[in-house]
């Protein structure tokens, strides 16, 4: 093994580190964003508003992320001439758009279920309490039902966000160059498989630890009520 | 003088289920009306219907003369005709929970705070120099800053009494406020519910507690299977039951 060769790309492989980490957050926001009203259409009582939502999950949740990505990148390339009447070709033709689309439902299918979830087990006592003081609709659920689900589906939320950071190598497939896609890259001109491999590999490592490490000092300020009394007296 | 609180022939059953038969209910401003029974006989299902968080099968419910809208929606149940006007008089009824439902996330203070800020729309600075007050006023203030689950049962239903304070009701809900509390913890509980009856507040009150409902009511209601058995004032209810039921439970409680 000869890793002096890795060190020479290196600063390449940080860009493609870089490029990960892009892709993951723009990812992230706005399937965040986007999870929100779909957990509530997937509670909601009316079954126009809900059985889209539940589809739309279902679809998202039961298929392969590649697939989804080969789908809308290359069989997009189908309804060309559909797309370019629409305006919308520009798009669909970029590898970029595609890749972090795909990345975006899915993670929004995964995120909404873990709010409903949350949404459903944030104790009734709770909701009682604001609607006895007059709160209902919006009011009631920006202030007692969302922070309260926040909490409860904050753990479950980190799992979902570390998964989308390993699903963003799954972008290299359609011609991104993600730190992934670099190293195959790399080592197609170098052969050196292992040397590169094993970099990504650390890199993703010391991303995802990052990523666990900021989820528990979040986990930890907002959830200040479950502590032990010692760190309350203490501040 | 308009009642503070009037309900007149109250009904309520879940599904085929009756649990209140036909109650009313008059209190004047500063009254306190106790309700006991035994379990299951429809005491806190009443009170729940009296702010609407159970919407009464029949009957109405005034508070300050104005009455609470409800109609019947399109699967046959009864609903709240305007959730606005239900928002609103709830605010003039603070409701204490038997196991107080302060919100676990939010410091005590911050409890206190969040309807006057958030319903009312007082500013932060008011609300918090009145939390303040209020915690004084029930013994925690030194526990502003801490979270619900680190103080003990009797510390949070003060804080859970104050939280229904801050709003300024003109009528004070109790359901069963001092049944999830260890026995030592209940008497500062009633301490302070003692000390608001003396100051003139309106309370509905749920309780189990014999000694509370005899030495502070103006008026006990004994209800049983959902209908009221006997009521009167505290002389008449307990040293004169009319009824055997009522002998039977009095004597059963003491």
């Amino acid at each position: 093994m000869d890793f002096s060769i890795v060190w020479q790309y290196l600063p390449i492989m940080l860009e493609g580190a870089w490029v990960t980490l892009w892709i993951t957050s723009v990812s992230l926001v706005i399937g965040l964003v986007a999870a929100i009203p779909l957990a509530l259409a997937r509670l909601a009582k009316n079954p126009f508003i809900a059985s889209p939502a539940y589809v739309f999950v279902l679809y998202f949740r039961g298929t392969p992320l590649l697939v989804q990505i080969f789908l809308i990148y290359y069989g997009s390339g189908q309804f060309r001439l559909e797309l370019t009447d629409l305006g919308l070709w520009g798009f669909f033709r970029d590898p970029w758009f595609c890749g972090i689309l795909a990345l975006v439902l899915n993670t929004a299918a995964y995120s909404a279920e873990i709010f409903r979830g949350a949404i459903t087990a944030v104790p009734r006592n709770d909701i009682e309490a604001g609607r006895a003081c007059g709160m209902s609709g919006l009011l009631l659920f920006r202030r007692i039902t969302l922070p309260k689900a926040f909490r409860i589906g904050l753990p479950a939320y980190g799992n979902e966000v570390i998964f989308l950071l390993q699903a963003t190598s799954l972008v290299s497939t359609i011609t991104i160059l993600d730190l992934t896609g670099i190293s195959r890259q790399l080592i197609s001109k170098t052969f050196a498989v292992y040397e590169f491999y094993l970099t990504a590999a650390a890199m993703y490592l010391i991303m995802t630890y990052a990523l666990v490490y900021l989820f528990r000092v979040w986990e930890k300020r907002m959830s200040g009520h479950l502590q032990e009394r010692v760190v309350v007296e203490a501040r | 003088m308009t009642l503070a609180l009037s309900i007149t022939d109250l009904h309520k059953s879940f599904n085929e289920n009756d649990v209140i038969k036909g109650m009313s209910l008059q209190a004047n401003k500063g009254d306190v009306i106790s309700l006991i029974g035994a379990s299951g006989s429809g005491k806190s299902t009443f009170l729940r219907c009296i702010n609407l968080l159970e919407t009464p099968s029949k009957g109405e419910v005034r508070v300050n003369g104005e009455l609470m809208e409800m109609k019947t929606d399109s699967k046959g149940n009864r609903v709240a005709a305007d959730q606005k006007q239900v928002d609103r008089i709830r605010t003039k009824l603070g409701m204490v929970f038997q196991s107080f439902n302060l919100w676990s996330h939010m410091t005590i203070v911050e409890n206190i705070m969040e309807a006057p800020v958030h319903v009312l729309g007082h500013s932060k600075t008011e609300a918090h120099a009145k939390a303040m007050q209020l915690l004084e006023k029930v013994g925690i203030a030194d526990k502003a800053h801490q979270y619900p689950d680190h103080l003990s049962g009797g510390q949070q239903q003060r804080a859970a009494i104050a939280r229904a304070l801050a709003m300024d009701p003109e009528v004070m809900l109790f359901d069963e406020p001092t049944s999830a509390l260890d026995p030592e913890l209940v008497g500062e509980v009633l301490r302070v519910m003692r000390q608001l009856a003396a100051e003139g507040r309106t309370m509905i009150v749920v309780t189990h507690e014999m000694t509370f409902a005899r030495e502070v009511s103006s008026k006990v209601i004994f209800l049983h299977e959902g209908m009221i058995e006997e009521e009167g004032t505290p002389e008449e209810v307990f040293q004169n039951p009319k009824s055997d039921r009522c002998r039977q439970f009095l004597a059963s409680s003491y």
